[in-house]
């Protein structure tokens, strides 16, 4: 298969912050790659400098086969992007926003107004395509910006959380649409999100971005099999937790407050044998392993999974106060 | 071709914007109408400078400081495109920076130039009396002023980071560049130091220049005020360009 996005020791330093560090990437045409992490990681600044919004500090990175340095213009041609913050002209309609953005990537005459219906077929906004973009709502404005992106039938798609702040419904559409788009056009998806869920059911592979490294890439599957298990809570204060040890299928200990957290193959499985050892517990369960898990497990900390925004500012002030 | 279908779609937008914020329009026009019939009306009734009536004498002035104020302020407006976002999806479309300031600075100057047409007509109320040469000759004149002005302002808002900066413009761009500019007083017999700044600031010529075209008196030949013109609008519009290929 060819080769959508290829990164060559991507890297990007803020000062004496390294937002993006030494990233080696390669996405392939017609997948859908995420990249996870919490805020702050450096999703947003790789995205940025893919798009060639940002100059690289170091390294560089093709897009559809063109250099971000050397030929961005024809790198933005090929691309279509959704931002954090919604970029769409409020005083302009819907209409008139597609019709711009047509003019600017250069959508032959002939096919604009017809190329417009489609994506705005696509994400349901034809009826309100003659109000002005201030009256519109926040999913809107995000479908409509969507809908944008993907006006000039670009190779790559950029989605930098595109679904953060919306309702869970209107994030349903929008994974839709998206899925959509990939498998009927072979459409190469690259998305940021901190959603872990999102990411697990539509992400072909995800790489796992923290402090501006990649800490882990695959398919989310694989990464949760690399967990080791699934992963059972227990709420208890007895427990002796060396002890569980003794069962060989338990990969992981962790003791957090009054919580055991053990991670287990089959635990099902050995649920009889884990709860003798611990004796009496206020409270047991079991789940799968989610990306959550493959996170903590690589990088020994939670997602941070409040709100977006911030970034790389954020996470200035809280190494900064946090050490 | 497809750079220039480019450049119309940004200057569409410009325009666009331009008609649907009426307010911005009846405030622009509002401010130099107080000048011209209340400061000039006023003082007009006790002065005149030389033969000419003290609103009369400072019309064309005024008609200078409505593009100044319009112009520049079109320009410092794109840190707020900046803030909204809007700028970025600009900056990420396949266009290349000149293009994008040539629509930015048509936009701004058609802006400018619909409020100096407007502000043409007054001179009906005031009984002065265009010919059809005077008129094309005070409209290029407002014209190249507005190029450069627009191209000043960009540059400005190309390099300012956020809004905050605004107020400072006004004062130590926009007000100077009116009162050194003798929009309101004859420049023939000033001070020395008051008429070094007067001279070397280039509005100065625009409000000489469209004094001649208008009532036909001025300080010096209507060539000279255009070639400062002429080269006040290049310089600016080079510099604009360049500062848009730097801008992040």
């Amino acid at each position: 298969m060819d080769i959508a996005i290829k990164t060559i020791n991507l890297t990007k330093k803020f000062k004496d912050i390294t937002a993006v560090d030494d990233l080696n990437v390669e996405i392939k045409q017609g997948e859908i790659f995420g990249l996870l992490g919490p805020n702050g990681a450096g999703k947003t600044t790789t995205i940025s400098m893919l798009c060639t919004i940002l100059k690289p500090t170091a390294g560089s990175a093709q897009v559809n086969g063109y250099d971000i340095l050397k030929e961005p213009e024809k790198v933005r041609r090929s691309i279509g992007i959704v931002f954090q913050q919604p970029s769409v002209d409020d005083i302009l309609t819907g209409f008139e926003n597609l019709r711009l953005h047509a003019m600017w990537y250069g959508v032959p005459k002939e096919t604009r107004e017809k190329r417009i219906d489609e994506v705005l077929e696509l994400v349901g906004l034809q009826s309100r395509q003659k109000s002005l973009v201030k009256t519109y709502s926040g999913g809107m404005r995000r479908r409509l910006e969507l809908a944008r992106g993907l006006l000039h039938l670009p190779n790559v798609l950029f989605l930098d959380e595109p679904t953060l702040g919306l309702d869970p419904q209107t994030r349903e559409h929008i994974w839709e649409y998206i899925e959509k788009m990939s498998r009927e056009r072979e459409m190469t998806i690259v998305l940021t999100t901190h959603y872990m869920e999102e990411a697990d059911s539509l992400c072909d592979r995800v790489a796992i971005i923290d402090q501006g490294k990649i800490v882990v890439m695959d398919a989310p599957d694989s990464l949760k099999e690399k967990v080791g298990g699934d992963i059972v809570y227990l709420k208890t204060t007895a427990a002796d937790t060396n002890k569980f040890r003794e069962i060989k299928e338990v990969s992981k200990i962790e003791k957090k407050d009054d919580c055991i957290i053990l991670t287990v193959k089959n635990a099902g499985e050995h649920l009889q044998e884990i709860l003798e050892i611990s004796g009496k517990v206020e409270s047991v369960e079991v789940r799968s392993a989610s990306l959550e898990d493959v996170f903590i497990n690589y990088t020994g900390k939670e997602i941070r999974t409040e709100t977006g925004e911030g970034g790389i500012v954020q996470r200035i002030i809280k190494e900064r106060t946090v050490r | 071709m497809s750079q220039a279908e480019a450049i119309y779609a940004l200057w569409l937008r410009e325009f666009k914007v331009f008609t649907r914020e009426k307010s911005r329009i009846v405030s622009s026009i509002f401010t130099p109408m107080l000048w011209i019939f209340v400061f000039g009306g006023g003082l007009g009734s006790a002065i005149n400078i030389g033969n000419v009536n003290y609103q009369i004498f400072i019309y064309p002035g005024i008609l200078v400081m409505s593009v100044l104020f319009s112009s520049v302020f079109f320009g410092v407006y794109v840190i707020w495109d900046r803030k909204i976002d809007i700028l970025k999806a600009i900056l990420v479309a396949p266009l290349s920076r000149t293009t994008i300031f040539v629509g930015k600075v048509l936009g701004g100057c058609t802006d400018s130039m619909i409020q100096a047409l407007i502000m043409l007509l007054v001179s009906f109320v005031l009984g002065i009396y265009l010919t059809v040469s005077s008129f094309l000759l005070a409209i290029t004149i407002l014209f190249l002023l507005a190029l450069s002005l627009v191209s000043t302002g960009l540059i400005i808002g190309s390099l300012m980071e956020s809004p905050e900066g605004f107020n400072m413009i006004i004062s130590f761009l926009i007000f100077p560049l009116f009162f050194f500019s003798g929009a309101l007083f004859p420049i023939d017999n000033l001070p020395i130091w008051l008429s070094f700044i007067t001279y070397i600031n280039p509005v100065t010529y625009g409000v000489d220049a469209l004094r001649m075209a208008i009532i036909g008196v001025s300080q010096f030949p209507l060539y000279v005020d255009l070639i400062v013109l002429t080269g006040f609008a290049v310089v600016m519009f080079t510099i604009g360009t360049r500062s848009f290929e730097r801008m992040k």
